[in-house]
This record gives C-alpha cells, sequence and structure tokens, in this order.
C-alpha cells in the first residue's frame, strides 16, 4: 500500500468495495482514455476527416465504474451510443473505434456500415446496437432469459438515456425481467437532456422509482462519483446472479457536450448551465480521489496523457489509412451465406 | 400416415423440434397453461415445461424483443403473436432489429428466431382478428416470410423457420387451422424456404398465390376443368419473401395467362411484385394482361356477415377471375 494522506484515517472506499490499487488506477486511466478519444473524435468532425461524432463527454465516470463491476469476460453488454468509455473499458480499442468512425472495411462493429456509436462485438459480448432507441432493453432481457434456461451465471447490461425510459420498449422489457427475474441491469444514463428537451419536459417523476411498478429495486446513484456507481453496479451484480431478479440504476450526470456534432446547445440552454455542471465532472474527482490516497502524481497524469494522445495519434493513422469496404460490398450479409449460422 | 389437420401439423413441428433442439422454445400471450387462444401450442407446456413454453406479459414488442436477445445468444425462440393483427407494436423489434441483425453487424451477430402469426378472415374476426399484414413487412431485405396453404406445408415450412439461420415470419391461415385436413408424415422432414410448389399442371391459365385462397383455386380448376376443359396450372409462393422468381417466370411461361389471387389487399401487396417480375422478365410472352384478385382496398375486414363475404376471396369468385381470363 501507497503512502497515505494523513487526513485519512478511515479504510479507502475503493478497498471497502474489494478493489485493489492498481484496478482503481486502471479505472481512471479509461475514464481519461474515454474523455481524449471523445475529444479528439470531435476534432475530427470539425476538420472535416470524419462525418459525425456522437459525444459522451460528461458520462464516462459512470461508464467506465460500470464495466469494472462487471465480469468482463463472460456477462453481456448492451450500450448505447455514447458508451464509449464502456466499450472501451470491456476490451474494444482505439483503432477499433477509429475504424468505425472513419465507417472502414475492418470496423468490427459493423464494417463500415453503422454511424459511429453503434456498437458490436461478438468477441467482446458487445450485442449490436440500432439508432432507434431503447429496442436494446428487450434484447438485455431475452440474454437474460437465455442465460437462465441455459443455466449460466452471467448477467445482461444494458445502458439508455433518460429519453428512452419512456419508451415502450423500456416498460416492456422491464416488466418481462420483473416477471421472471432475470438476471439484468438496468442502467439509466440520465445526462438531463434529450437532445434538446430537459428532464422537466420528460419525465413525470424519477426514473428508479419507475422500478418499484415492476417489482425491483431502482437505485438513483451520482454518476460523477465512480466509486458509488461501482459499488451499485457490483451489488445489482450480485443480486443478479444469486437469481433473486433486475435492478434499474439511473446515474445522475449531465451531458457536457452538445447532442452530436450536428447539434447547437447553445439554442437550448445556457453556456453558465453548462459551465455549473462541468465543475461537477467526475473524472477530476477520481484524479484528486487518487492522488489524496498517494496513488496518482501530476507526473503520472502528464505521462498517461502523452502516452494517450500517442495511441491515438497511432489510432487515426490507422483509421484513416485502412480501406473502406469495397462499394459492392453493399450487397452481403443479408441473408447467411451457404453453411453460414 | 395420419390424417391431421393444419393446426397439428404446426403444434407437431414445433414439438419435434423442441425434442430435437432443446434450445428451441416458445413464448407468447396464452401460450402455456391454456396452449393458445387456437390450441396451437396445446400440451406442449406440459411436456417442455413452463420456461420453454413462455406465457409473457401482454407485451407484444417484448414478445418479439426477447426472442431477438435470445436469439442472438444463441437460442432458437418461437415467437407467437397472437393474431396478426396485434403483431403491429412489434414491427419496429422485427424491421429496425430482427432483419437487419446480421446486415448492420457485418456478419458479426445473427437473429434466427421465428415469429408465427395468424392471419386471415372469414371467422368473422372483424376488423382486427381478420388482418393479413404480409404487404407490412414484404419488401424489408433481411426476413424471410412463409405462408403455408397446406398441412404439410405448414409442418415442412415450420421445421425450416426453425432451423432457419436467419429470422422467419412465419404467417399461418386461421380460417386453415380446422378447414385443412390431409396426410401429414410423422417424420421428420423439411419444406426449403424460399421454393414454390406447382399444385397443378396445367396449359391454359396460370394462378399464383399462397395460403387459404389456393384452395379456392385447386376446387375451381377441377370444376373448370370438368365443365368447359380449361386446364389451370397452379402455383403456390409458399415463401413470399425472398421470392421463387424462376418458378414465377416457369409458371407464367407455361400458358402466358397470369391470375394472381390474394386476401391482403390489392395496392402494394405481393401481387404487385410478383406481376412486375413477370412483366421485367416475359412480357412478350404473355397472352393476356396479368390479372389480380385480393382482398379491397379498404381498411379491413368488416364483421357484418354480408361485409365479410364482400371481403374474402372464394370459390366461385376465383372461379369467375379464372374463367375470364381463360376467354380472353
Amino acid at each position: 500500500m501507497n503512502a497515505k494522506s494523513s487526513s485519512t484515517t478511515t479504510q479507502p472506499k475503493h478497498e471497502q468495495l474489494g478493489m485493489s490499487d492498481a484496478e482503481v488506477v486502471d479505472m481512471y486511466k479509461y475514464m481519461l482514455l474515454a474523455r481524449k478519444f471523445d475529444e479528439r473524435n470531435m476534432l475530427l468532425q470539425r476538420a472535416g476527416k470524419i462525418n459525425f461524432h456522437v459525444s459522451g463527454i460528461g458520462q464516462e465516470t459512470a461508464q467506465v465504474a460500470a464495466a469494472f463491476a462487471l465480469d468482463r469476460e463472460r456477462d453481456y453488454f448492451l450500450p448505447y451510443y455514447r458508451d464509449y468509455g464502456f466499450v472501451l473499458s470491456v476490451g474494444m480499442s482505439l483503432t477499433e473505434l477509429m475504424l468505425s468512425a472513419f465507417a472502414k472495411a475492418d470496423d468490427p462493429n459493423s464494417g463500415g456500415r453503422q454511424m459511429p456509436g453503434h456498437f458490436g462485438s461478438k468477441r467482446l459480448r458487445i450485442v449490436t446496437g440500432s439508432s432507434p432507441v431503447t429496442t436494446q432493453v428487450p434484447h438485455a432481457v431475452g440474454i437474460a432469459l437465455a442465460a437462465k434456461m441455459q443455466k449460466k451465471d452471467i448477467v445482461s447490461f444494458v445502458t439508455f438515456g433518460e429519453g428512452s425510459s419512456n419508451q415502450g420498449d423500456f416498460h416492456e422489457g422491464l416488466n418481462f425481467a420483473g416477471v421472471q427475474k432475470l438476471p439484468v441491469i438496468f442502467m439509466c444514463e440520465n445526462n438531463q437532456y434529450a437532445i434538446s428537451v430537459p428532464t422537466t419536459k420528460q419525465l413525470g417523476g424519477k426514473v428508479a422509482d419507475r422500478a418499484q411498478g415492476y417489482g425491483f429495486p431502482g437505485i438513483r446513484v451520482d454518476g460523477n462519483d465512480a466509486l458509488e456507481v461501482y459499488r451499485v453496479v457490483k451489488e445489482a451484480r450480485e443480486r443478479a446472479v444469486r437469481g433473486e431478479g433486475p435492478t434499474l440504476i439511473e446515474a445522475m450526470m449531465y451531458r457536457l457536450s452538445p447532442h452530436s456534432t450536428s447539434d447547437n446547445d447553445l439554442a437550448y440552454r445556457t453556456k453558465e448551465e453548462v459551465d455549473e455542471n462541468w465543475k461537477k465532472d467526475g473524472i477530476p474527482k477520481m484524479k484528486a480521489y487518487l492522488i489524496d490516497y498517494g496513488l496518482w502524481s501530476e507526473e503520472q497524469e502528464e505521462a498517461l496523457l502523452r502516452e494517450i494522445s500517442q495511441q491515438l495519434k497511432n489510432a487515426i493513422e490507422k483509421g484513416e489509412q485502412a480501406p473502406f469496404p469495397k462499394p459492392e460490398d453493399t450487397l452481403l450479409h443479408v441473408y447467411a451465406g451457404e453453411g453460414e449460422v | 400416415m395420419p390424417v391431421m389437420e393444419y393446426i397439428d401439423a404446426i403444434r407437431l413441428a414445433m414439438k419435434e423440434e423442441m425434442e430435437r433442439d432443446e434450445n428451441v422454445f416458445v413464448l407468447g400471450e396464452d401460450v402455456g397453461v391454456k396452449g393458445g387462444v387456437f390450441t396451437t401450442t396445446k400440451g406442449l407446456q406440459e411436456q417442455f415445461g413452463e420456461l420453454r413454453v413462455m406465457d409473457t406479459p401482454l407485451a407484444e414488442s417484448a414478445i418479439a424483443g426477447v426472442a431477438i436477445g435470445a436469439a442472438m445468444y444463441g437460442m432458437k425462440p418461437i415467437a407467437e403473436m397472437q393474431y396478426s393483427d396485434f403483431m403491429l407494436p412489434a414491427t419496429n423489434q422485427i424491421i429496425s432489429e430482427a432483419a437487419k441483425i446480421r446486415y448492420r453487424s457485418n456478419n458479426d451477430w445473427s437473429c434466427p428466431v421465428v415469429v408465427r402469426a395468424p392471419i386471415g378472415g372469414g371467422i368473422f374476426g372483424g376488423l382486427y382478428h381478420s388482418q393479413c399484414p404480409e404487404s407490412i413487412f414484404f419488401g424489408t431485405p433481411g426476413l424471410k416470410i412463409v405462408a403455408p396453404y397446406s398441412a404439410y406445408d405448414a409442418k415442412g415450412l415450420l421445421k425450416a423457420a426453425v432451423r432457419d439461420p436467419d429470422p422467419v415470419l412465419f404467417f399461418e391461415n386461421k380460417k386453415c387451422y380446422k378447414l385443412i385436413k390431409e396426410d401429414v408424415p410423422e417424420d421428420d422432414y423439411i419444406v426449403p424456404i424460399g421454393k414454390a410448389n406447382v399444385l397443378r399442371e396445367g396449359t391454359d391459365i396460370t394462378v399464383i398465390g399462397y395460403s387459404l385462397p389456393l384452395h379456392f383455386a385447386m376446387q375451381a380448376a377441377a370444376e373448370l376443368e370438368a365443365e368447359q376443359g380449361i386446364s389451370a396450372h397452379i402455383l403456390d409462393l409458399r415463401t413470399i419473401q425472398p421470392l421463387d422468381r424462376e418458378a414465377i417466370i416457369e409458371s407464367a411461361r407455361k400458358t402466358g395467362k397470369v391470375l394472381i389471387v390474394h386476401e391482403d389487399n390489392k395496392t402494394g401487396g405481393v401481387g404487385a411484385e410478383v406481376a412486375a417480375i413477370i412483366s421485367e422478365e416475359c412480357l412478350f410472352e404473355l397472352d393476356a394482361p396479368i390479372q389480380r384478385l385480393c382482398g379491397p382496398d379498404v381498411p379491413a375486414m368488416p364483421i357484418s356477415p354480408p361485409m365479410e363475404k364482400f371481403f374474402m376471396l372464394s370459390k366461385d369468385k376465383v372461379k369467375e377471375a379464372m374463367t375470364q381470363l381463360a376467354l380472353f
């Protein structure tokens, strides 16, 4: 154990949660990686290098923390389109994400077919997703049902925004999972906006409270507090594998970026509001925690930033230089080919 | 070979596939304890248990969506929509998800789900228990759609659908459930998806269709042969997506006079595509304009008996259309 600051005599929270020092540092590294990846993609789009980017800035803390609380070798994941932090944490590489951003043939998510942010990788058990929101919620329930039928001690983990929590598929999926007590964790990333519409015009109550109607716990958590998110997701996973059924988690956060590179957010919210929320950003909080316990330093931060910058440079080069799909490959994979499953 | 009803053949197909492969399971409203509102799944829960023959909440998008999730995991779900009229809440799951999963993941993921739904009227079901929704899903690449006419085909096509690596919509005709009785082998056979079937060889006119109206065409053809010496060639599409283009062209060429029949309404129906294929491939071999006899372009079938009768095709209506075409 490294030296701790004298102000903390109690056991550090990450230790209380059963996390090693290395794990908690690793978690922070992924948060920062996701942030830098996201910022770079905004720039790439503005520079005309890529067509589109939909940002997850402000949401990385909860995404990465949730991933670390799951079994990243065995669980099934149904992330939504802002979940760069999540997919990086479960094993997707920067190069793979850049191949997607540049819509190249070797993009493992879709072979250059889908917009960036539409994740999918059978190897990583990231289930392919689409753009009509919330369709992934019943899929997560179906995977949990299959796990129950095959008596596998895994969970499915699905995320979505608070806007999505109004869709029928949210309610139908949660109810189905509640009835069958399925091993699924629903995590709402409540970032306060469905594009331009604020929660005051989206939600008549709290998202977390909706779980009550479906017979399982709904928990609201500060999405900028990595260790709290880790704790509630871990507990939800333990409940799920014990056969006690699903959990709904509402992680509170703020979408610090515009909805996408096609959005001017200052048309519907003020700079003051955005600036105020930057102060709550979970990434510097995590950094302060690590420094406080002597697990991190400004020197290490600078070294990491340099390393990430180099990794991004390499990934962008690979993404940019990789070949596009052949035009006629547009016709492939409508149905299985001979002998394919 | 036992004689069985069309509905028994569907049930037997599910039973055999569930015995063959433990990943096959059935889910839907009332499919378990009750055995389905038509008895299609009767006895299956007793044999296979509550998990594999699952009574679900009344929520069609979840029935489809949960089945899709399970299919992506590697299961082989058969999702039942109680009536095809109630299938539309699941349309987003079927068209945006099931149909596109293989394509959008560049062949990484697949979705081998079967969605069964009873179609058709003539049972005093009114607007919302009588519809033929084929044209809503037809023309969605990534989906396969089958619509059996006979009990033999119902069993063989459903077994093929369960084993198919891609999503299949299985449109079973509820009027056929009890009306159609015939020899159905109890052994393991499949009817391949994508292959049309010549029901009757003939030389004067060609009738192309699927599902219930082909029974009317078969009866009419027998009468026309006996009464007027008109020889009708009848092609059952069996699979309406992807269409068996070769079989369509071949049967059109055979007589040069084509009548297309289906109960789904005329505009934008499967028949329009069949007519277009014939026009593209063999227009100059035709001796008469392509004819279509279909449900009328009204929103759905009314319940009042004279109105239902007006909407439905019948042996007499098909016979009249066949006669007119033969005389052209």
